[in-house]
């Protein structure tokens, strides 16, 4: 009770000392760089997934060639989750006397669940967003139908027996690349007027889906039931199957936001230790004078604790009101591209943040309270009587063990913890070696400088050890600002490349071979950058090494279903730019031996195929047997026409086919579209700006919210900088009223302040950027699958860093040292 | 000087020897200083720099232990207690003042004074301390934190802290030492004064021989032995 009277009547003034406010900003850093991230992440996660489900336009998507049984659609209502239904068949539809086969889609209201429809008035006009299916009696035509048909907006369509206005051109559906729809034209009617076609009956090639959406955690346990008693005649397809590299794109970003929290949290760690050092020894004056009247070793502790209790708290408070603050104006920031409602960030984060807060607190500040127990009263007379240094095994031990906890909890990846961890200790370790070395090298350049460079250098090699470890305070932290920004660029230069300008923006389908000019023509006349073609013949593979794909055993599920399946192939004389041969080579140019396949190594790893295995296909009716000569990985992010195999030319030149194209195509162009489908009605035309536009949106929000988090990791690290130099203002204030006493100028003083941070910023500035380098090329390999390429730039910028970093610091603290009355502070009152 | 201790003997010292270990090899600061001191006492230690002067007070109050002898203090040998008993005794039994004053900059002046009263756990601490704030002529400035005070009223300060916790001895390090001779003299009547009204034992560390003369007893040390015990005429 007296030791808490004690600390709250104290607690006032002594709040205002620097090094209180040190730790105080460490700790709000810690917990706001904590709870934002933790809203973030959790926003970011829910709308990837939001986006994901868009894809399915539901969360769940039952599927089956029979009208789904009701039975599921009050499943679904009884746990309280909403159905739309969709009937999908392709149909001949006439305008006049034109017709095409087009893909009907006749949906029910509420359609979509997830995502929303966009229409537009004219051919590749201005597209808006809209609510609503079309009404009874109208449908909603593409382009390419239209182009087909010879039609426009308020022509009648007949479909089977009922004739339809067609009321707007809808340009995209969320789940537009399910099914055989993305090849087809397709018209978009009410489900109202479906049984009036006359068209869906015994035998038609009718896909009936039922689409179910709702709260998260009824889809999962709807989802869960589902699986047990799905029929084989019902396919459940979920977002995650539908949309992994917009998970995979979400799961790295979530990896980073968590990397930077935790940067932010360890350089957080390194102010407080830091901080907390200087408050206890600052206190150890009082607790002296406290025990020489009489204060019992428990007091004194009780005190320090509480008062370090009260920092935690306020930090708390302060660094969740900073984080939801934060959080919000990210929000609002985010308003356009996060859809949908939200939940509303709940309590937990701030939970989570205040026990981090502890742990940073017990880990790092703890260890220098425990040590004011012990300071000798003597030292109320002799201001040389120290306590013992806290134990080292304590010391490392609290700080490693909460590190760990921390880093635990923030990544929860043992992989990634392990990674982090031990690249932060061998970093510690190598830099403060170093800064041994480097303190003990100093000393000797002292006889051969000036009076400034002496005083500096000699400052450094005589506060030894302390030197070192601001070497390793200063390395570490700008190890990871620098890593972080290493990481960063490499991680948004991957992400760029998918974003690429000039990545083609529409996929044209179905060009006869008779056509390939033509098309090339159309695109050239209008100024545009002729398309790349690429031969497209459908085929089924059957043996491989002439064992059935029936029999085959497959080191991966996914390997079935890709051999099973019929396979898009091609053939090309070139390997193309987005390609790259992981094992056996590429034929030469003008190569006719017999027909050699090139295969792609994810699904020839799934299907366990290697290189030399004969591969049997049947295309059109006959058979072709090619060996497979290369392994390829294939860049996805390139949007270019790719495919699994591809054959070597001429292998594929009798067999019946067809070839697609991707282009790119700016708005101002899009009248080449027009042309082109006027003039070739059977060529599809896919526009993969609003798929881009989807991936963008995601790579956005994912950017936004690093560099947000970002700016909380770089006020942690000044945090640490500050609470460097306000470790050693005291000796500094004392030292400089010295020689100014002395005759120095002030100028001579701050030359030698320069010279002294200089020394320690080039050191830790060279140590951090080996350090960053090697850890990001870990990290960007193991964690991010990304290559790492080495920046010899980096080198460039940490030493330089290093330099100004620190020695700004250093002026801006020294300062005040120099500037204080050389009188004040020789007699003691320069506090 | 005789081993026998008499009744009304508050403060010993018996073969006190402080030894401490420096680059140089083991360095005697005291060796064998025996004495006695009576309730009420009023005694300067005198001698030159690095006598062993402020050694001596540090094994006198507790704050430091010798290497060997003991001191009993109010009739408890500090020897056999730890650092927490110290403490304790020092709380009920002794106050100090300081050359630099030693105050707590984060607390007032008033609060400053409370301080040992609450460390000792006594009761209306705050009035108490308002009694002697006021003795030592600083009611007006009570709020004050160290800051704010001059020299002079830091040392008021420190010496109302000393007797509000009324301890059977008062040890004063050089009280005068940091300030001008005028601002010096008027601490010294002031702690003098209140000596003699709380009937307090004074032991009295300086280098300063006429503020020696003003004690009952002057002890000399030189060289970390005892060289001079006079009585002072009154």
């Amino acid at each position: 009770m007296k030791a808490l009277r004690y600390a709250v009547r104290s607690f006032g003034r002594e709040f205002r000392a620097g090094e209180v406010l040190v730790l105080l900003s460490a700790v709000v850093l810690a917990v706001a760089a904590l709870t934002a991230v933790g809203f973030l992440t959790d926003r970011i996660g829910k709308a990837v997934a939001r986006q994901a489900n868009e894809v399915l336009a539901a969360d769940l998507r039952l599927r089956s060639q029979d009208p789904i049984p009701d039975s599921w659609r009050q499943q679904a209502a009884s746990f309280g989750l909403q159905t739309v239904d969709t009937t999908n068949f392709p149909s001949v539809v006439y305008v006049g006397d034109n017709n095409a086969l087009t893909s009907i889609n006749a949906v029910s209201d509420g359609y979509p669940l997830r995502g929303s429809l966009r229409v537009t008035d004219r051919l590749f006009g201005e597209e808006v967003q809209v609510d609503g299916i079309p009404d009874p009696g109208t449908a909603w035509a593409d382009s390419g139908l239209l182009a087909r048909l010879g039609a426009n907006v308020g022509d009648l369509v007949e479909v089977g027996e009922q004739k339809l206005e067609i009321a707007s051109i809808i340009t995209y559906r969320p789940d537009q690349s399910i099914g055989f729809a993305s090849l087809a034209p397709t018209l978009l009617m009410n489900e109202a007027d479906l049984a009036a076609t006359g068209l869906i009956g015994v035998g038609s090639r009718v896909r009936y889906a039922l689409l179910i959406a709702g709260d998260d955690d009824a889809v999962a346990a709807f989802n869960a039931e589902l699986e047990d008693e799905l029929p084989d005649s019902l396919r459940l397809r979920s977002a995650e199957e539908s949309s992994e590299r917009a998970f995979a794109a979400a799961d790295r970003a979530q990896r980073f936001l968590s990397l930077t929290a935790v940067i932010s949290l360890l350089l957080s760690a390194v102010a407080v230790a830091m901080s907390a050092r200087r408050f206890a020894t600052r206190r150890m004056d009082t607790v002296a004078l406290m025990k020489s009247l009489g204060a019992t070793q428990g007091f004194v502790i009780s005190v320090a604790i509480l008062q370090l209790l009260m920092v935690g708290i306020i930090g708390v408070v302060l660094g969740s009101a900073v984080g939801f603050a934060a959080e919000t104006v990210l929000s609002w920031l985010l308003a356009d591209l996060l859809q949908g409602d939200l939940p509303e960030p709940g309590l937990m984060p701030v939970v989570l943040a205040s026990g981090s807060a502890l742990v940073l607190l017990v880990g790092f500040a703890l260890p220098s309270l425990i040590q004011l127990r012990n300071t000798p009263p003597l030292r109320v007379l002799r201001h040389d009587a120290m306590p013992p240094a806290p134990s080292r095994i304590l010391v490392v031990g609290l700080s490693i063990g909460a590190v760990a906890a921390l880093l635990y909890r923030t990544v929860g990846d043992a992989t990634m913890l392990i990674v982090v961890l031990s690249g932060i200790v061998l970093i510690a370790l190598a830099l403060y070696l170093v800064g041994r070395g480097l303190v003990g090298l100093l000393g000797r350049f002292r006889s051969g400088v000036g009076v400034a460079w002496r005083y500096g250098l000699a400052n450094v090699a005589r506060r030894g050890r302390a030197s070192a470890v601001q070497v390793v305070a200063f390395g570490l932290g700008l190890t990871v600002l620098l890593l972080l920004t290493l990481v960063r660029t490499d991680l948004l230069a991957g992400w760029k490349q998918m974003l690429d300008e000039s990545a083609p923006n529409h996929f044209l389908i179905n060009i006869q071979p008779h056509e390939v000019d033509s098309v090339r023509e159309v695109f050239v006349s209008h100024g545009v950058e002729a398309p790349v073609v690429s031969p497209l013949v459908r085929g089924r593979m059957t043996h491989v090494n002439d064992v059935s794909v029936k029999d085959l055993e497959y080191p991966d599920g996914d390997g079935r279903w890709f051999t099973n399946r019929e396979q898009n192939l091609s053939w090309a004389v070139n390997l193309s730019d987005s390609n790259e041969i992981l094992e056996g080579e590429w034929w030469q140019p003008g190569y006719e031996g017999p027909p050699l396949v090139s295969i792609e190594e994810e699904v020839a790893r799934e299907a366990g195929l290697t290189l030399d295995d004969r591969l049997q296909f049947e295309v059109a009716g006959q058979v072709i047997e090619a060996r497979i000569a290369s392994v390829r990985k294939i860049n996805w992010d390139s949007f270019q026409p790719n495919f699994f195999l591809v054959f070597s030319p001429g292998a594929l030149a009798d067999f019946p086919g067809t070839y697609i194209a991707s282009a790119r195509v700016e708005t101002e162009n899009k009248v080449a579209l027009v042309s082109l489908v006027r003039k070739h009605p059977t060529v599809s035309v896919i526009d993969l700006d609003s798929i881009l536009r989807q991936v963008r949106g995601i790579i956005e929000k994912a950017t936004l919210a690093v560099q947000a988090v970002f700016v909380f990791t770089l006020a942690a690290g000044v945090a640490v900088l500050f609470a460097a130099v306000q470790s050693t203002i005291d000796e500094r204030r004392f030292e400089s009223a010295m020689l100014r006493a002395l005759g120095a100028r002030r100028n001579t003083v701050f030359s030698g302040v320069m010279a002294e941070f200089g020394a320690l910023g080039a050191a830790a500035g060279l140590l951090a950027s080996a350090g960053a380098s090697i850890l990001a090329a870990v990290i960007a390999d193991r964690l991010f699958n990304l290559p790492y390429t080495f920046d010899p730039l980096l080198w460039v910028i940490g030493l330089g860093a290093g330099i100004l970093v620190v020695c700004a610091s250093g002026l801006l603290a020294a300062r005040s040292a120099v500037n204080a009355a050389p009188v004040d502070v020789l007699r003691g009152n320069a506090n | 000087m005789s081993d026998q201790t008499p009744v009304e003997t508050v403060l010993s010292a018996t073969g006190l020897s402080k030894q401490v270990s420096s680059p140089e090899g083991t360095l005697t600061i005291l060796s064998d200083v025996s004495f006695n001191i009576a309730a009420g006492e009023s005694v300067a230690v005198v001698g030159p720099s690095g006598a062993g002067k402020s050694t001596l007070l540090a094994l006198l109050a507790g704050l430091d232990l010798p290497t060997t002898g003991h001191v009993t203090l109010s009739g408890v040998n500090l020897g056999e207690l730890d650092e927490d008993g110290r403490a304790r005794v020092r709380a009920e039994s002794v106050g100090f003042v300081f050359q630099s004053f030693h105050l707590v900059p984060s607390l007032n002046a008033l609060e400053n004074v409370m301080l040992p009263l609450e460390l000792a756990g006594k009761e209306h601490a705050r009035a108490a301390s308002r009694g002697i704030i006021e003795q030592v002529g600083l009611a007006d400035r009570w709020s004050h934190y160290p800051a704010q005070l001059s020299g002079g009223e830091k040392q008021r300060v420190a010496i109302a802290r000393a007797f509000a916790t009324e301890p059977a001895v008062l040890f004063a390090d050089e009280p005068t030492g940091n300030l001008d001779s005028k601002t010096g003299a008027t601490i010294m009547d002031l702690m003098f004064e209140l000596n003699q009204r709380s009937s307090t034992t004074l032991v009295l560390v300086t280098h300063d021989n006429v503020l020696a003369e003003r004690c009952d007893r002057v002890l000399g040390l030189d060289t970390g032995k005892l060289v001079r015990d006079d009585r002072v005429a009154a």
